[in-house]
């Protein structure tokens, strides 16, 4: 299963309401505002870390670079939109 | 008092935002600026829409000085949750705490929120 994240987690719930019932071992991928919980260095690198730990994490390159976020937390794979599209064909998907 | 307090392109909001500030300074309105929240991300330096083809409209945050916009306030926790540090940002706003944030929600006349 991949799961999809769009929002923020800094101001929505989608992220932790997401790791409430994806099950340990499948795939997050974060895109869009998602991305800023890549980020090091926030008041969720504690959290994010065991999250990685339990997750394969995934972020989207193009959407960091809008951004201008250009550091990820250990642990989380950068992909772009070719590799965004290949674990779409590989995985069922769910969007918080 | 403008306020960005979201993300920069999930939304149009803090586009919407930084159109009315220009506006207003257009216009010689006495307006403050506030960055709190994820509007802390909309100034972050280094945006590169060369993946996304997005208009990249933090540049014209650098116009605002120009516009004789000079009060512009940034909230330091807002920043620490996010990472963020001045150097980060294409502009310089006065950093300040939660309790002058609550203060200026006191004094100032109206509030435009984005």
């Amino acid at each position: 299963m991949l799961h999809l994240v769009n929002k923020s987690p800094f101001e929505s719930m989608s992220f932790e309401d997401c790791l409430k019932y994806a099950v340990k071992g499948s795939s997050i991928l974060f895109y869009e505002d998602g991305i800023y919980g890549a980020m090091p260095g926030t008041a969720i690198d504690d959290r994010m870390a065991s999250v990685v730990s339990d997750y394969k994490v995934y972020v989207l390159k193009e959407d960091m670079m809008l951004r201008g976020i250009d550091k990820i937390m250990d642990g989380i794979t950068e992909v772009d939109y070719a590799g965004f599209v290949g674990l779409v064909e590989e995985n069922k998907t769910a969007s918080w | 008092m403008v306020v960005f307090r979201t993300a920069p392109y999930g939304g149009i909001y803090s586009f919407e935002g930084l159109e009315n500030v220009l506006i207003m300074g257009a216009y010689d309105q006495d307006v403050s600026v506030l960055f709190i929240d994820d509007g802390v991300l909309a100034i972050k330096k280094g945006m590169d829409n060369s993946g996304t083809g997005i208009k990249d409209f933090s540049p014209t945050f650098r116009a605002l000085e120009a516009y004789d916009i000079e009060k512009i306030y940034i909230d330091r926790a807002s920043m620490e949750v996010r990472g963020v540090s001045l150097e980060d940002l294409v502009i310089e706003p006065e950093v300040i705490e939660a309790d002058a944030v609550e203060k200026m929600m006191e004094e100032q006349k109206n509030f435009f929120m984005f």
